[in-house]
C-alpha cells in the first residue's frame, strides 16, 4: 500500500480527508460558539454580582473567578464529563433504566469551556465598566433616565466598546481550549485529525494540517474583531 | 462527601504532584531561556531574526497547546530519520515531549512579555551607562537585563501559573501527573466531585504559593519604590502628632 502524499489528504477524492476535517472544523466552531455564549451569559451576572451585588453575591463571584483561574481547564472538562455520566445514571436508575448512560459529550465540553471563560469575561466586563466615565452615567441620570434606559442607552454600549479587545481575546482562549474537548469523544477538528492519524498511520499530517486549520480560524476572526472594533470606536477620535 | 475516600484521593494525588511539578519548573526555565532569545530577535533590528520571531510567536499562540503536544509526541515518530537519529530516546519518551512542547509553547507568551520589559526600558538609563564607558555587553547585564525583569515580572507571574495548568495536558499523553491520576480516579470510581476537589485544591494551593513567591520577589526587586522603613515611621509618628 502507497501512503497518500499531504496533498491528497487535503483532497475531496477517495482518499481525501478534506470533507471530514471541515466537518470536524465547523464543530470546533460550535463549541467554541457555544462555549464563549455561555460564558458571556455567566460573564454579564459575574461582572454584576462584582459591581453592584451584595457581600455575598461579591464575595461568591471573588470564589469562583478564583478557583476558575486556577485550576486546570482538563479537570473542568473532567468534571462535567464524568460527573454529568454518573448523574445521569443515577437518574436513569431512578426511572428503571439500566446500566451506564453517558452525559453527552458536546454538551459537557460548551459548558466546561463556558464555566471556563465565565471568569474571564466577568473580569474583561468588570474592566469595562470600570472604564466608562461617572459623568455619562451622570448626565444620563441628570437626563431623567430611568435605570433600565440608561443600562441600555448609555452603559451596555460604552462597556461594550471597552470590552472589545478583552474579549477578542477571550475568544482566542476559548477557540484553543475547544481542542480539550476532544477527550470527550466529541468528533471536533483535533478528534477528526486523530482519528485521521491512526488510520493512515500520519499523525504528522494529520495535526500540521490541524495546526494550520486552528491558525486559519484564528486569524480570521482576529481580523474580524479589528474590524469590530473600529466600527464600535467610531465616535472616538485616535491620535 | 466521603471522608476516608478523599483522603485517599489526597494521598495519591499528592504523590503525582513532584511529576507536576518537575514538568513545569523544568518547562519555565527553558521555556524562558527561549523567550528571551526570541525577545532579543525581536528587538533587535535584524529583519530576518525579526521576522523568525514574529513568525515562531504566531504560529505557537494561533494553536492549541494539545496540538502542538500530539505533533511532538505522536507526529514526530511518523518520520523513520527520527526514529533512527540519537534523539529517538528522548523523543519516545512522554515526558520530555510534554516538556519541550510546554517549553515551546511558553516561550512564545513569554516572549511577548520580555519583549514589553525590554521596550520600557527608558532610554536615558542605557545612555547613562553608555557615558560611563559601560560595553554593549555589560549595559544588557547591568542595566537593561534587571529593569526588564522588573517590569515584566507581574505579567510573566501570569504565565507561570498558565504553564502549571498546561501541565495537565501532559495527563492525555499517558504521563501520570496530579490531573492524569484525578482521571485515573474518575474514570475508576465515578465519584467526579469528590476527586475534582481533591484536585483543584491542589492546584490552587500551587498557584497561591507561585503568587506570592512572584510578590516577594517583585518586592526584593523594587527597593528604590519603597519608603525607607524609618521614614515611614516618622511618617506615622508625623500623622501620629
Amino acid at each position: 500500500m502507497t501512503q497518500p502524499g499531504f496533498f491528497d489528504l487535503l483532497s475531496f477524492g477517495p482518499d481525501g480527508w478534506a470533507k471530514a476535517l471541515l466537518a470536524g472544523a465547523w464543530m470546533t466552531i460550535l463549541i467554541a460558539l457555544s462555549g464563549y455564549t455561555i460564558g458571556a451569559v455567566i460573564g454579564t451576572f459575574g461582572a454584576w454580582a462584582k459591581i453592584s451585588g451584595g457581600k455575598t453575591l461579591r464575595v461568591a463571584a471573588d470564589a469562583y473567578t478564583t478557583v476558575l483561574r486556577g485550576i486546570p481547564d482538563l479537570l473542568v472538562i473532567y468534571l462535567l464529563y464524568f460527573g454529568g455520566s454518573a448523574a445521569i445514571t443515577s437518574i436513569g436508575r431512578l426511572f428503571g433504566a439500566d446500566g451506564f448512560i453517558s452525559f453527552p459529550g458536546f454538551l459537557a465540553g460548551a459548558l466546561a469551556v463556558g464555566i471556563t471563560s465565565g471568569a474571564q469575561h466577568t473580569e474583561v466586563f468588570r474592566g469595562a465598566f470600570k472604564a466608562v466615565h461617572r459623568g455619562e452615567i451622570e448626565a444620563a441620570i441628570a437626563c431623567g433616565m430611568s435605570r433600565s434606559l440608561r443600562f441600555r442607552r448609555i452603559i451596555a454600549p460604552l462597556t461594550l466598546r471597552h470590552a472589545l479587545p478583552g474579549l477578542g481575546n477571550v475568544w482566542q482562549v476559548v477557540l484553543k481550549e475547544s481542542a480539550l474537548v476532544s477527550i470527550t469523544g466529541v468528533v471536533e477538528l483535533l478528534r477528526q485529525s486523530q482519528i485521521g492519524a491512526g488510520s493512515t498511520g500520519l499523525p504528522f499530517d494529520f495535526y500540521l494540517i490541524a495546526g494550520l486549520i486552528y491558525l486559519a480560524i484564528s486569524t480570521v476572526s482576529s481580523i474580524a474583531m479589528r474590524q469590530a472594533e473600529r466600527r464600535f470606536s467610531r465616535g472616538v477620535r485616535r491620535g | 462527601m466521603d471522608w476516608e475516600f478523599t483522603q485517599e484521593t489526597f494521598v495519591s494525588l499528592v504523590s503525582a504532584l513532584p511529576l507536576t511539578l518537575s514538568l513545569a519548573a523544568t518547562a519555565i526555565t527553558l521555556g524562558a531561556i527561549l523567550a528571551l532569545a526570541l525577545a532579543l530577535a525581536r528587538t533587535s533590528g535584524i529583519l530576518v531574526l525579526d521576522w523568525f520571531a514574529r513568525a515562531y510567536v504566531f504560529v505557537f499562540r494561533g494553536t492549541p497547546l494539545l496540538v502542538q503536544i500530539f505533533l511532538i509526541y505522536y507526529g514526530l515518530s511518523q518520520f523513520p530519520a527520527v526514529r533512527h537519529s540519537i534523539f529517538w530516546p528522548v523523543l519516545r519518551d512522554a515526558y520530555w515531549c510534554a516538556v519541550m512542547a510546554l517549553s515551546l509553547n511558553t516561550a512564545a507568551y513569554a516572549s511577548e512579555i520580555i519583549r514589553g520589559g525590554l521596550l520600557s526600558v527608558p532610554h536615558g538609563q542605557v545612555e547613562a551607562a553608555r557615558a560611563c564607558g559601560m560595553p554593549r555587553l555589560m549595559v544588557f547585564r547591568r542595566i537593561v537585563l534587571p529593569l526588564a525583569i522588573r517590569q515584566a515580572l507581574p505579567g510573566y507571574g501570569n504565565e507561570m501559573i498558565s504553564m502549571i495548568k498546561a501541565t495537565s495536558l501532559a495527563s492525555i499523553i499517558t504521563i501520570m501527573e496530579v490531573t492524569g491520576v484525578a482521571a485515573r480516579i474518575i474514570s475508576e470510581t465515578y465519584r467526579a466531585i469528590e476527586v475534582f476537589v481533591v484536585a483543584g485544591f491542589i492546584y490552587l494551593a500551587i498557584n497561591f504559593l507561585l503568587t506570592r513567591l512572584v510578590q516577594l520577589v517583585e518586592f526584593k526587586l523594587s527597593p528604590h519604590l519603597r519608603q525607607p522603613e524609618n521614614a515611614a515611621q516618622m511618617a506615622i509618628a508625623g500623622d501620629a502628632r
